[in-house]
């Protein structure tokens, strides 16, 4: 009963949060509505007995991902977004999208209300660190390998870009400070010759 | 009756424990800042405050209805909800992991069948933590890490160039001291087997030479570096650099929610002195009291929360002590420590806790 009512509370305030991320004009609200929308899902997952994806999803969504996006909001100061006045057929895609998530939300109900329920083993269940670690680490070791190499690509492949664009300037200054150089070296040959 | 008995009860008992936790954090808390300001009287060749009660002792107080009665000051172009929400996000973020604080061992001597209504039937003992989760170490790490939003809205909301760079500054600094603190602990989990924060006191519960702090030295120096900055206090307190910043991102709060920020900022160092206890020193454990007293009883349980308590004020004591001796980092000279000597050194100590674990199970 109670854990009904807890579940209800934390789902509403992640729907909420959504809807506000989605109304909301400025960058930042809807940053932190997101945050929120972290937040009560995490507090959902610990309902559920799943405490490590629950500390999880604080610790690298709301705590670490999220504050570079506030973080970058407020470097760049950004302003209220303007109403689209161009490319209105993004409405009618974004519809079509959505009706298809809801679709498939629907069909995801459906489908765990047919299925028979059973008695859940505590050792077994998939919020237990111990179980998580043992699977990510023997039965699904391929597909973890594949996400670490594709994470380090992507890694990579952003200081490629940050490097490139910063290549002729670091060159400049390079070159000034070099030739700064040689020409205090000169002055000081040209002192002792004198 | 009985049955409303029956499911009031772990409410009633777990919000009177929560309350009780949080006040006495928090007075211990007041009284830290009190020890502060004396400690670094006596640095500076000052008394400190010692007029209010008998050697300052009432000064907390005096404190806290200044804090109240001053006059709650709101910028006119701020933007108001989030200049409301950031110190209560702060402070909130910041009490939360004391239900996780592993207090003291567990009490398995009292017979609980004295409650009325069949309450205490199947109870064998009284944990002295509130919640014991899978996951404690994850769980503080994650929420002092969300605790960032307080001071980086703070900074933004105030619509004021200082706050503003302290908030960014201050975003910065705990995204790149996260990793170091995170890879750091890393260690100390691999060795005990386990996250929770009460298992990895018990797999030091043996002798003080398997404390972490011998085997994870490179860790608990990388760990303690790091909780200074997490915490913005001195050697690392860029956010609030006075000299350039005036006050950093609280320049313009004023009355109750300037003090939430400072409650804030002080019950964080209490959990930063917590963790490093638990991480590396043992927590409540201390050689030699099992002989004294019979492990689990109530005398045990107190001499073991004195223990946890002592070498907490040591870390509190390190904190004063280092305001009082060490000058501000630059900016670029912390950003260049954070990434290029803490965290490789944080990540070398992971492989080589790595190799050692293998070559000693193999």
């Amino acid at each position: 009963m109670a854990s009904t009512i807890i579940f209800y509370l934390l789902a509403g305030f992640a729907i909420a949060c959504a809807i506000s991320l989605v109304i909301h004009r400025n960058p930042l609200y809807s940053a932190i509505s997101l945050v929120g929308v972290f937040l009560s899902l995490s507090c959902i997952y610990f309902t559920l007995a799943a405490p490590f994806i629950a500390a999880v999803q604080v610790l690298i969504y709301a705590g670490a991902i999220m504050v570079l996006v506030v973080f970058v909001i407020l470097l760049l100061n950004l302003d209220d977004d303007k109403p689209l006045t161009r490319l209105r057929y993004l409405y009618a895609v974004a519809g079509g999208l959505g009706l298809a998530l809801l679709a498939q939300t629907l069909f995801i109900f459906y489908a765990v209300m047919r299925t028979p329920q059973e008695e859940i083993n505590t050792e077994q269940t998939v919020g237990n660190t111990l179980s998580i670690g043992r699977a990510m680490y023997t039965e699904y070791l391929l597909p973890v390998e594949i996400v670490g190499v594709m994470l380090l690509m992507a890694i990579v492949g952003a200081v490629v870009l940050v490097r490139k664009l910063n290549q002729p300037q670091l060159e400049l200054v390079v070159e000034e400070e070099l030739e700064l150089r040689h020409e205090k070296e000169e002055k000081d040959d040209y002192r002792i010759a004198f | 009756m009985e049955s409303v008995v029956k499911t009031a009860f772990p409410f009633v008992v777990y919000t009177g424990a929560i309350l009780l936790a949080f006040q006495g954090v928090l007075i211990m808390v007041a009284y830290t800042v009190l020890a502060e300001r004396k400690v670094l009287g006596w640095i500076q060749g000052r008394i400190g405050p010692n007029r209010v009660g008998p050697w300052g002792v009432l000064q907390p107080f005096a404190d806290l209805l200044k804090f109240i009665f001053k006059e709650d000051l709101v910028p006119d172009k701020s933007t108001k909800f989030v200049y409301f929400l950031a110190p209560l996000v702060a402070l909130t973020c910041a009490l939360m992991p004391i239900v996780l604080y592993p207090f003291g061992p567990p009490i398995t001597t009292i017979d609980w069948t004295f409650l009325p209504y069949g309450l205490g039937e199947g109870i064998t003992q009284l944990p002295l933590t509130i919640a014991q989760i899978d996951v404690g170490v994850l769980f503080v790490l994650g929420i002092t890490s969300v605790g960032v939003y307080g001071i980086a809205l703070a900074g933004w909301s105030s619509n004021s160039k200082y706050s503003l760079m302290g908030g960014l500054r201050s975003s910065a600094q705990m995204i790149s001291y996260e990793l170091a603190m995170g890879a750091s602990v890393i260690g100390v989990v691999m060795l005990s087997g386990t996250l929770d924060l009460n298992g990895i006191i018990n797999a030091q519960a043996s002798s003080p030479f398997r404390w972490f702090i011998i085997p994870q030295f490179i860790g608990f120096v990388v760990f303690l570096i790091a909780a200074f900055a997490e915490t913005n206090r001195v050697p690392f307190d860029l956010p609030e650099a006075e000299t350039e910043l005036v006050a950093g991102f609280h320049t313009e709060y004023s009355a109750l929610k300037f003090a939430l920020f400072f409650m804030a900022e002080y019950v964080n160092m209490f959990t930063v002195s917590v963790m490093v206890t638990v991480l590396f020193l043992g927590g409540w454990y201390l050689p030699g009291l099992s002989y004294l007293f019979e492990v689990g009883s109530i005398p045990y349980a107190i001499a073991s929360h004195v223990t946890f308590l002592g070498k907490i004020f040591l870390f509190l004591f390190l904190y004063i002590w280092i305001r009082g001796t060490l000058p501000r980092f630059r900016f670029d000279q912390l950003m260049n420590f954070g990434w290029k000597f803490l965290l490789p050194l944080a990540l070398a100590n992971v492989i080589l806790t790595i190799l050692i674990v293998y070559f000693l199970n193999s």
